[in-house]
């Protein structure tokens, strides 16, 4: 427990000596919750949406055991670059995320922190049986079954493991659906944020960070 | 012939905007060279575009303070800075942007305004990674500062002038006339500087993208990365301009610019595609060794 301890109120003694208090969950974060953004001028979306379908920057992070089929997508053979796709290492400057795999509920929580940081229009893609149903681990003690309860999910890709072929065309279903409009999971989630966050309390016990993660 | 400021700067603004495509294409087709050595089939060339665009059309975008906020600002002016006081036509009264005599002193300023300008803004920023990558940027400018002042100096000597364009048109006549020839070490120890300037393999892991540490950008996106983008392809094309013109005979049309500021860049790819990574305390280590011996031997010789 002694992650909620550091997020306990206390005092703090300046370099000059003098005592403040410090709350850090409301100090260090913003708890200001996500708002619903607008779209632009129909003709200016459109053209917004054909490059964000077109420069797809996947955050180059592994959350289950699909993650091993990622970097083959880097190489010649597969070569994700020409659709435009790329790895980032930041989830400031992502916009897709690939839950690549089953989700640990301890995972879970560092999705949910991650996801919340990228900046919207941002896309989720599942992949794996695990994210639909469960898949083999369906009566785990310890992982999600369903990732639609978490956070909105743009494009599914079934398979256990789906093969880096079936990933690329996951990224054509989802340039597609971005570019009739359809890639609106950032707004999906600010308008259910409260059933978002209470499916994500439900399974989270320790909940010791802020509800909304800028 | 004199022409007026309206014109200058209506000619300067011009240049920047025919060097900021050129720059998007240049890094386009640069990728693109590097996925062929890669034996990938590589990025559509005209990928920086889109890219550019996606970044400043995202919904939203958060902020850590004046700061956070003044640094890609500061970095693009450091960019736009450098343009602006470079002669990029030799000859021609309509390309000479604002230079003037003693502007290299100016543009060595510029060089480091923009890291200053990302060390305050990154700061605020709070991410551990970024404070890392901007100390670490920090520390490997600093060395490579180091060769390429001697190299200005020796140029400065044997020239003995501090202007840009004089330095051109002290190369005219021929390549026998241009630095490389007439004062090869100064050129060595410029050039070694150059490939710590431009930020490619072997000394890019201050701005590795693919690893988890970026570096100073970590927490930048949406439209503070479309700029430091737009900065950086600007950059690139500047800083090639800048050594064109001191080591390599500066350009008498934009087809010889264009032409000559591709081959030095693509030094700088080449040699990264061929070499692997230095790590930083290796790249500092090491940019006190060589290149700062023939930063020495070009200023003894001069």
């Amino acid at each position: 427990m002694s992650g909620l301890d550091d997020l306990k109120k206390k005092m703090v003694t300046g370099p000059d000596g003098e005592q403040f208090e410090v709350n850090p969950i409301n100090d260090y974060y913003c708890s200001k919750k996500p708002e619903v953004t607008t779209p632009a001028h129909p003709y200016i979306e459109k053209f917004f949406n054909w490059a964000r379908a077109n420069s797809l920057w996947v955050l180059g992070w592994g959350t289950g055991c699909g993650s091993i089929e990622l970097p083959p997508l880097t190489t010649p053979r597969f070569d994700m670059y020409r659709y435009g796709v790329q790895m980032r290492p930041t989830p400031r400057q992502a916009c897709v995320f690939i839950i690549s795999g089953y989700l640990a509920v301890k995972t879970l929580k560092r999705v949910i922190r991650a996801y919340e940081q990228m900046q919207g229009p941002k896309f989720v893609i599942a992949l794996g049986s695990c994210t639909i149903n469960g898949g083999m681990y369906y009566d785990s003690y310890n992982t999600i079954n369903r990732l639609d309860y978490y956070m909105p999910v743009d494009v599914y890709i079934a398979g256990c493991m789906p093969r880096p072929e079936a990933i690329l065309s996951g990224f054509v279903a989802l340039k597609k659906r971005i570019k009739e409009g359809k890639g609106e999971g950032a707004n999906e989630y600010a308008e259910k944020f409260e059933w978002y966050k209470a499916n994500q309390k439900k399974i989270i016990k320790q909940w010791d960070m802020p509800d909304y993660n800028w | 012939m004199e022409i007026s400021l309206l014109t200058k700067i209506l000619f300067s603004l011009l240049g920047l905007f025919i060097v900021f495509n050129y720059g998007l294409l240049q890094a386009g087709v640069m990728r693109k060279i590097v996925a062929r050595v890669a034996g990938r089939y590589g990025i559509p060339i005209y990928q920086p575009y889109i890219d550019l665009i996606k970044n400043y059309s995202k919904r939203t975008q958060i902020t850590h303070g004046v700061m956070f906020y003044l640094g890609p600002v500061f970095r693009f002016s450091g960019g736009i800075g450098l343009f602006f006081f470079i002669p990029m036509i030799y000859g021609s009264v309509y390309w000479q942007n604002f230079s003037f005599s003693g502007d290299i002193i100016l543009l060595m300023y510029f060089q480091f305004f923009g890291m200053l300008g990302m060390a305050l803004g990154a700061g605020e920023g709070g991410q551990p990674n970024s404070i890392i990558g901007i100390s670490r940027g920090l520390a490997q400018f600093t060395a490579v500062e180091v060769p390429f002042t001697l190299a200005i100096i020796s140029i400065a000597v044997q020239y003995d002038t501090l202007s840009v364009y004089d330095i051109v048109a002290a190369q005219q006549g021929g390549i026998q006339n241009w630095t490389l020839f007439t004062n090869p070490f100064a050129v060595i120890a410029g050039m070694f500087a150059f490939l710590g300037l431009m930020r490619h393999a072997p000394f890019n892991v201050v701005m590795a993208p693919q690893e988890i540490p970026i570096g100073p950008p970590t927490e930048y996106h949406s439209t503070y990365l479309g700029m430091l983008q737009s900065n950086r392809v600007v950059l690139h094309i500047v800083e090639a301009v800048l050594f064109m013109n001191l080591f390599f005979g500066g350009a008498t049309s934009w087809l010889e610019l264009i032409i000559k500021s591709f081959f030095i860049y693509f030094i700088t790819v080449f040699i990264g595609v061929v070499f692997p990574r230095y790590r930083v305390d290796h790249t500092v280590r090491w940019f006190l060794k060589i290149p700062l011996v023939f930063g020495i031997l070009a200023v003894l010789f001069v």
